[in-house]
């Protein structure tokens, strides 16, 4: 079932225009990722996605709902976590639920149960000067999740600030975990590998403004993809992806 | 283990270099270096703080009570224009450089124009510790408010975050750090401020007993007085970072994992 889309939506800054008649679609499920280079209009694309933004054209749909400028239905997460430092962990993941109007000990007690799911059992109380880098995206991670009320997250290169062996265990653990509880997932990166083992399907956001010209989907079962990046597979989807981005 | 030898080693060498001035102090008034009406011993000063207790006490009083009304007034003021200033951008360029220019009239210039207009009474004085413990709150809160990553914000605001909720998760809670900081400034201008409006005309409080000692030459009443002032400054400081550990766990645990 089809999810998130968006309709020819264009934006322009004064007489630069950013984006033009960008189309996705986000099926139940499933993780699509906007792959570009900087400066290919990701951030704003971002920002129309979760309503920031209203675009000059075009419109965007969540289940078939009109959401277009209105922020409140997708959460997304950046690469800086964004944790707010004097909210204890547990506070800090069920704020879009307080945020909403349910009541702190409502909003604890619904997010509790999670922390086990993405791997931070134990850290309820801590501060987020206690965690590690990687804890910490989970925590953010686990915020976006309960801030997505439709089950879409928006994740704008969440791991690229992490070293290469805690990036390789996030993807891994992120892939296993959406599937366990159905998330839905657009990842905003400029990192080729990470979209290629990440992805069902890519869209490549390219030009000045940027366009979607080109969409590839990447046929490798999800579940089968631990030691998919070593293989000659992989490096044929990264030869077509490099040469469509440097053409 | 280290740090903790450290910490010793950090409280004690103020603690030497304090002595280190009172002994030679002691030493330059035992030689009548100095004749003692000009500068009694540390143990002539000594001995009227304790003769001299009482009237002190009375007087600290209020002086005291006019500096816990200017702070509290203060804050209150600095709380409520900051505020506005960061929600009105146009307020803070119109405000903004005028408070900095009053902060570079000096005290001492103005007390006497509110005692003019105000009299002998509590409130030139009240008055006085308002001006002078505002600005170090404004400051600090206006600063804090701006240290807010605006992506922070951006995210709450795709949350659908109303702005008071804004300000009460994310904007306050990291403005209090710097707000303790101006407060901690501020607590001890706020009695430095009541004494000096209390020399300028009043009936009672330390600056009003401090003059009146001084007209009678009895010096070691007057160092009694600076020695009480400085307590009581370094008392309200004291507290002032107590209430902040309080308020700020979050920053001690910062404090503690650094430390590790």
């Amino acid at each position: 079932m089809e999810l998130l889309s968006t309709s020819q939506v264009s934006k322009s800054f004064g007489s630069r225009k950013v984006l033009r008649d960008i189309s996705i679609r986000l099926e139940e499920g499933e993780l699509v990722s906007l792959l570009g280079l900087s400066g290919s209009g990701k951030t704003t694309l971002l920002n129309i996605l979760s309503g920031l933004l209203p675009p000059d054209e075009g419109r965007v749909f969540l289940a078939g709902q009109d959401i277009t400028g209105r922020p409140g239905h997708i959460s997304y997460m950046l690469q800086k976590d964004l944790l707010l430092e004097h909210k204890k962990i547990i506070d800090n993941v069920s704020l879009p639920l307080v945020l909403r109007g349910m009541k702190k000990k409502e909003a604890r007690e619904k997010a509790n149960p999670l922390f086990a799911q993405f791997g931070l059992e134990g850290t309820q109380m801590d501060y987020p000067s206690q965690l590690s880098g990687g804890m910490r995206q989970r925590a953010a991670l686990l915020r976006t999740y309960l801030g997505s009320a439709s089950g879409v997250t928006l994740l704008d290169e969440p791991f690229s600030a992490l070293d290469m062996i805690t990036k390789g265990q996030m993807h891994a653990w992120y892939q296993d975990m959406a599937r366990k509880i159905g998330l839905s997932t657009v990842l905003i990166t400029h990192d080729v590998d990470e979209a290629i083992q990440m992805s069902d399907r890519i869209y490549l956001l390219t030009g000045m403004p940027g366009e979607i010209r080109h969409e590839i989907r990447i046929e490798e079962p999800k579940d089968a993809r631990e030691k998919f990046s070593l293989s000659p597979e992989f490096l044929g989807y990264k030869q077509r992806i490099m040469e469509i981005l440097q053409a | 283990m280290k740090r903790k030898s450290e910490n010793i080693r950090d409280k004690l060498l103020p603690a030497g270099t304090f002595c280190l001035i009172l002994l030679i102090w002691w030493g330059l008034s035992a030689v009548k270096l100095i004749p003692n009406y000009m500068l009694p011993s540390p143990l002539d000063v000594g001995k009227a703080f304790v003769s001299d207790f009482p009237n002190l006490m009375r007087h600290a009083l209020i002086s005291l009570e006019e500096a816990a009304a200017g702070l509290a007034i203060g804050t209150l003021l600095a709380f409520g224009l900051a505020f506005l200033m960061d929600r009105f951008l146009t307020l803070e360029k119109a405000v903004f450089p005028l408070l900095v220019v009053t902060q570079t009239i000096p005290t001492i210039a103005i007390a006497p124009l509110l005692v003019l207009w105000m009299g002998f009474g509590l409130e030139p004085k009240i008055v006085l510790v308002v001006i002078t413990t505002f600005f170090p709150i404004a400051v600090g809160l206006l600063d804090g408010f701006k240290s807010v990553d605006p992506d922070a914000v951006a995210l709450l605001r795709s949350m659908n975050a109303t702005r008071w909720q804004i300000f009460r998760h994310v904007k306050f809670p990291a403005s209090l750090p710097f707000f303790f900081s101006g407060l901690r400034i501020s607590a001890s201008y706020a009695v430095v401020g009541a004494v000096i409006s209390e020399w300028l005309g009043g009936f009672e409080g330390l600056g009003v007993y401090m003059t009146r000692v001084r007209k009678a030459y009895a010096f070691d009443k007057m160092f009694a007085v600076i020695l009480l002032v400085t307590a009581v400054s370094l008392l309200l400081m004291k507290g002032v970072s107590l209430l902040r550990d309080a308020c700020t766990p979050w920053m001690r645990r910062e404090k503690l994992q650094n430390q590790e």
